[in-house]
């Protein structure tokens, strides 16, 4: 493998390895949980490297898992007592283990080679120079394999345990009632997001690592209401992020890693934005049609309710209703425009009339407005 | 104590200090439809969800069948409140519905082509089947009843607690639920209900629960519901917890 090849290959395990575990996460509405604890793992990387005085030793990944269920454990506590909420809680806690880590960094810079750069947003195109030899034999980037058994660690706790997260994720009480330990579920998957981030974020950096576990599931959601159909497509949008992310880097000569994280920021503006239905441009478009749709029915209701009355000539005259309908002139005369284009009314003798189409249509639409289940 | 399904001794559930459920002593006999009933803040879904572990209570010990709640799980089936979950979840009818059968399946193992027939079965069951691909989000709150319903259903249990399941439903709905309740009872089930309507009781129940922190009464509906025993129930709570601590 050349070592582009390798870079893109860890950046794609990487985003795979996020996505999975960030649905689940951004279904228990815990985005900024997973902010919190990709970035207080750095203290848990410290500590336990004076523990190990060791930077390469795997185990430095249980010190900061131990500090990502810290973290969650912290926040949870302080949430409970109904004192701070949740949000105020992330946010106290999150710059606090975080900046401890930080300190002891530069406290100790002599002794830890880690640079608080690339903790933020890592050192992607060293990556390669890190290798794994075994027997004397060069097999490829240290990171590369270390992402994948991280990798194979997400697919097998969400194949394994995929319908109790679905279950404790919709329904906590039931999932607890049934047996199913909501609690053990949460903590697993809590760790499972720290040593994901902690293995992530030695290769990609913290900023990444959360742009991918927030990133595709959210812009996969805006997609598909079906979860299986969201777990694939965070998958691919997660991997569409890491390579084009490497290639606009490449090309620009940028940081590789900052790249990818505002990739997935503009894939999600595009799809945020395009995507039918129920996009920016979507919702706008049905808004507007609303608003034709529902004026049009109450111009109906008002020549239904006013027709035949003295005050006829008054209420329906073609100058005069919009005195009545209290609708800017330039829309009154859109509306009853449309109303005579669909042939729901005339005009006779200067007075706006009602088809028989048209009282049709409009009660049966005012029964369904009125008519709520 | 064999006739009775559960049995409540001396429970008392605090929240932050306050006590919610005051010395509770509740028998719930086999076979009954029975409504919890009190003023907002009585603790009747408190009550529930003490019974069935969901909140810790302070003193207190629950029995099912004589036993110990967690060996009869299996057994019990939970409606929780329709607002208690969040229904923009990605996921539709059916699969909400076979959500009923995870604990006869246990840990790890999926559902399978046997637990899609019990879910449509159920499903029919309620008259959603047309719904039964629909997404979640886009129910009614009527219908989103009947999916919970449904669910319960699935469990096959022998007793059924379900917190306000008429709560923003249609009449249409609140018709079709109270037949399926009537049903499961003639069935030998027993069903507990979180109820707010007090017009309905008679109606719609054989047995009831006066609640407000303490329990005022609980018993069969034509001996217990009375004028006398709503004012107790209706009036200030704290009085309530002070008669109890004279008596005692």
């Amino acid at each position: 493998m050349n070592p582009q090849l390798e870079i893109q290959t860890i950046a794609i395990l990487v985003a795979i390895s996020c996505s999975l575990s960030g649905v689940f996460l951004i279904l228990r509405q815990m985005a900024m949980m997973a902010d919190a604890i990709s970035h207080t793992i750095l203290l848990g990387i410290v500590l336990a490297f004076f523990v190990i005085q060791d930077l390469s030793s795997p185990l430095l990944i249980i010190g900061a898992a131990i500090m990502g269920t810290i973290t969650v454990f912290l926040v949870e506590t302080i949430n409970k007592t109904k004192l701070v909420n949740e949000d105020a809680a992330i946010g106290l806690i999150f710059p606090f283990l975080f900046s401890l880590g930080i300190i002891l960094v530069t406290l100790y810079a002599g002794s830890i080679h880690l640079d608080v750069d690339a903790v933020l947003l890592g050192e992607l195109a060293f990556a390669p120079f890190n290798r794994l030899i075994i027997n004397g034999v060069d097999i490829g980037p240290k990171s590369l394999y270390i992402m994948l058994v991280i990798l194979i660690l997400n697919i097998l706790y969400i194949a394994l345990f995929y319908k109790e997260l679905k279950l404790s994720t919709f329904d906590v009480g039931l999932a607890a009632t049934l047996g199913f330990s909501p609690v053990f579920i949460h903590y697993s998957l809590m760790s499972l997001v720290s040593i994901t981030s902690v293995a992530a974020f030695d290769a990609v950096g913290a900023i990444l690592v959360l742009a991918f576990m927030v990133g595709p599931p959210t812009i996969a959601y805006l997609v598909t209401d079906n979860l299986t159909k969201m777990i694939w497509l965070s998958v691919l949008f997660g991997i569409i992020s890491a390579i084009s992310g490497y290639w606009v880097a490449t090309w620009f000569d940028v940081t590789i890693a900052g790249t990818m994280a505002t990739m997935v920021g503009i894939l999600f503006a595009i799809v945020f934005i395009f995507i039918p239905e129920r996009g920016l441009i979507a919702t706008m478009h049905s808004k507007k049609e609303q608003k034709y749709e529902f004026a049009l029915i109450s111009l109906l209701m008002h020549i239904i309710n006013h027709q035949g009355t003295p005050r006829e000539i008054e209420e329906l005259g073609i100058d005069t209703i919009k005195n009545h309908l209290y609708w800017e002139e330039k829309f009154t005369e859109e509306i009853i425009d449309r109303v005579l284009d669909k042939n729901y009314a005339y005009i006779e003798d200067n007075i706006l009339k009602i088809s028989e189409e048209g009282k049709k249509f409009a009660l049966s639409n005012y029964y369904h407005i009125v008519d709520l289940d | 104590m064999k006739n009775y399904v559960v049995n409540v001794n001396d429970m008392t559930v605090v929240y932050h200090k306050k006590p919610v459920l005051w010395d509770i002593d509740l028998q719930i006999p086999s076979g009954i439809l029975m409504a919890i009933v009190g003023p907002n803040g009585a603790g009747k879904s408190t009550l529930i969800k003490a019974m069935l572990g969901l909140v810790k209570p302070v003193t207190g010990k629950v029995t099912f069948w004589g036993e110990s709640y967690e060996s009869q799980r299996k057994r019990i089936g939970y409606v929780p409140q329709r607002g208690s979950v969040d229904w923009d979840f990605p996921t539709d009818v059916l699969d909400v519905v076979t959500m009923g059968t995870y604990g006869q399946l246990g840990w790890i193992k999926r559902p399978g082509e046997k637990e899609r027939e019990l879910a449509i079965q159920a499903i029919e069951k309620v008259d959603m089947l047309p719904f039964a691909n629909r997404q979640i989000s886009q129910l009614s709150g009527g219908q989103q009843q009947r999916v919970f319903l449904a669910r319960a259903l699935v469990q096959d249990a022998d007793i059924y607690f379900m917190d306000e399941p008429f709560q923003g439903v249609d009449a249409k709905t609140e018709k079709a639920i109270i037949k399926l309740l009537e049903e499961l009872k003639n069935r030998g089930k027993t069903v507990v209900v979180v109820h707010h309507d007090l017009q309905t009781v008679p109606e719609y129940f054989d047995w009831v629960t006066l609640l407000n922190r303490v329990v005022i009464e609980s018993g069969p509906v034509e001996k217990v519901f009375t004028d006398e025993n709503l004012r107790k129930t209706y009036r200030s709570t704290s009085e309530n917890l002070y008669r109890k601590r004279d008596v005692m």
